[in-house]
């Protein structure tokens, strides 16, 4: 595989002059982006930046107030069929009576098949699905009693049992611990083999390790397909001199030149609380 | 006891309200499943006490408007208020689940301050056209605090039906019902008709209530539709088993609660309840011996 992103590739996410918000308040203003088959994007952002805002819009949750939005070409909801979403941790009642099997069965599910049963074809992609993420043995588990990683595997697997052509992730790695996050990642580097990510995330030195471009968003998003941060688009999102550390990581965070103001001084992560 | 409840079960009374409360359960334990793994009790409630307002109409339609059409008709003049005010009940929660429902979709924001609104005005309306009926009220109360005693053998029919409809819908449903319930944005995005899922679940939840009216009442019907599946959820960790085990749970209440208002003469619908509520509290209380001490400062997501 390549690490570019060359411009043969497909388009598989397309945004044009977005605009989208509550209540007139807009959160997102004037985004373009254009994301192209087997690529990986990691989006960073302050909270509040319109993270969720984007994914909402580009799963068809929220209805943007300007601009175009297709996905494969497709407006957002026929063409959100061909994404594999996978929501934060936070979102889930521990308690929900339901095991891991139906949990991940659930990528199965679609117009087409209300009033009929799961089939064996289904069944296979299921379990073909949670093996990928090594998470087959888990498949009779109370789903409440997982661990933070085990449950964003299976997570990862409902979205895969649909057989995406995007991934779509809103904070894959809050909530787990380090070590976690490193396999989940590992495992996201090897799907992007044949599937195009699409992640959120407010850990920088993931974006920068296993990402192939990232870009900044906040209200207004700073990508332009390069494959690192540069200190001029994390001021531009942040509105303020950012600090960054790569904690080992194979890619640079910053650019040759580092900016006078990004110096690094503490960890990126918390250093942005507001 | 025993012997005295086998005395008791020679009456068809008796026997009527035992059937009823089995009938019940199996509705209450499917349905009220969903309430409780969705977390819609709020909007159980809501459609609850709207559906007093059909009650009312039932009766307002039943003893002003009916003896105007037929005037002289001696089958109108008769005490007994009839299937009114179930019809007006059914159709008054089947209305109040659509519009809460709906209404709970197309507003971003305040949608429990409108449904709350609503449960009021349905609620009001209910008793306003009581009061502006003429003559026989007796069966209000029934209503309100439940009459399982008086279940009579066509409404065991009616329950039945309903059960099986229920029955039906939700095995036809199951996976976009559980879809729903687990994750909602998840099914949007599955392109599951969620809205359409959603109003159905509102539906059946309306069809319960009104046969949970009959025997525990209005005012306990939220109770009698969550206890029994949070019990259950605490203790299953499947959604069919949950189901089954809610279903189980409701006609031991209703039965243990049964035979306590009969043998001390109480309020059925009051002593049902009561034995649902202290089974929860002895599953808490179970919960908490099974779980290590310490074990929930550990894993604070738990709860």
């Amino acid at each position: 595989m390549d690490g570019t992103h060359g411009s043969g590739a497909r388009e598989v996410i397309a945004v044009q002059n977005l605009w989208a918000g509550y209540d007139g308040e807009p959160v997102l203003e004037d985004v373009d982006l254009s994301v192209r088959e087997r690529d990986f994007v990691g989006l960073i952002g302050p909270n509040g930046g319109g993270k969720t805002t984007l994914i909402n819009v580009l799963l068809g949750l929220l209805q943007p107030t300007r601009g175009r939005v297709e996905i494969m070409g497709l407006p957002v909801e026929k063409g959100r069929r061909f994404i594999g979403y996978v929501p934060q941790l936070v979102d889930f009642d521990r308690v929900f009576p339901i095991r891991v099997w139906d949990v991940a069965r659930m990528g199965r599910l679609s117009r087409h098949h209300v009033l009929r049963r799961y089939s064996a074809e289904d069944d296979g992609a299921v379990a073909r699905a949670l093996r990928e993420v090594d998470a087959f043995d888990l498949r009779d588990r109370p789903f409440g009693e997982l661990s933070g990683g085990q449950r964003q595997r299976v997570y990862i697997a409902r979205a895969l049992a649909s057989e995406p052509e995007i991934l779509l992730l809103d904070e894959p790695t809050t909530s787990v611990d380090p070590r976690v996050s490193q396999t989940i990642y590992q495992l996201l580097e090897r799907l992007n083999e044949r599937i195009t990510i699409l992640m959120i995330s407010h850990d920088m030195s993931a974006i920068s390790s296993y990402v192939k471009t990232v870009g900044c968003i906040n209200r207004r998003l700073f990508y332009h397909g390069e494959d690192q941060l540069t200190p001029e688009m994390l001021e531009l999102a942040y509105q303020c001199p950012i600090d960054l550390i790569a904690h080992g990581a194979p890619h640079r965070v910053f650019a040759e030149h580092d900016h006078p103001d990004a110096e690094p001084k503490r960890d990126g992560r918390d250093g942005h609380d507001r | 006891m025993i012997d005295s409840f086998a005395a008791a079960l020679q009456f068809a009374f008796m026997r009527n309200a035992l059937l009823a409360g089995l009938l019940v359960s199996i509705a209450c334990g499917i349905v009220g499943t969903f309430v409780v793994i969705k977390r819609i009790v709020f909007i159980s409630g809501g459609i609850a006490h709207a559906a007093y307002g059909g009650i009312g109409l039932g009766y307002f339609v039943r003893y002003s408007v009916l003896p105007l059409l037929f005037a002289g008709n001696t089958a109108a003049d008769s005490q007994r208020p009839g299937s009114w005010p179930l019809v007006g009940a059914v159709a008054f929660s089947l209305v109040a689940a659509v519009v809460m429902g709906l209404i709970q979709r197309r507003t971003t924001q305040r949608a429990d301050t409108i449904i709350g609104v609503l449960w009021a005005i349905g609620m009001s309306i209910g008793i306003v056209l009581v009061d502006l009926t003429q003559g026989y009220k007796a069966d209000l109360m029934s209503y309100l605090f439940g009459s399982i005693l008086a279940v009579q053998r066509g409404e065991l029919w009616a329950m039945l039906a309903l059960d099986a409809l229920i029955i039906g819908l939700v095995a036809l449903f199951y996976k976009e019902l559980l879809a729903i319930a687990f994750d909602e944005a998840f099914a949007t995005v599955r392109n599951v008709p969620v809205d359409a899922i959603y109003v159905l679940l509102l539906c059946m939840i309306a069809l319960t209530v009104v046969m949970l009216m009959r025997v525990v009442g209005l005012i306990m019907v939220i109770a009698m539709l969550t206890i029994p599946p949070a019990i259950a959820g605490q203790f299953f960790r499947d959604v069919k088993r949950a189901m089954l085990g809610a279903t189980l749970l409701g006609t031991l209440f209703i039965v243990v609660g049964l035979w306590l208002s009969y043998r001390w003469n109480l309020t059925s619908g009051a002593t049902i309840i009561l034995v649902a509520g202290s089974g929860y509290l002895l599953s808490l209380g179970v919960k908490a011996l099974n779980l290590r001490p310490g074990k929930e400062e550990l894993d604070p997501a738990s709860t």
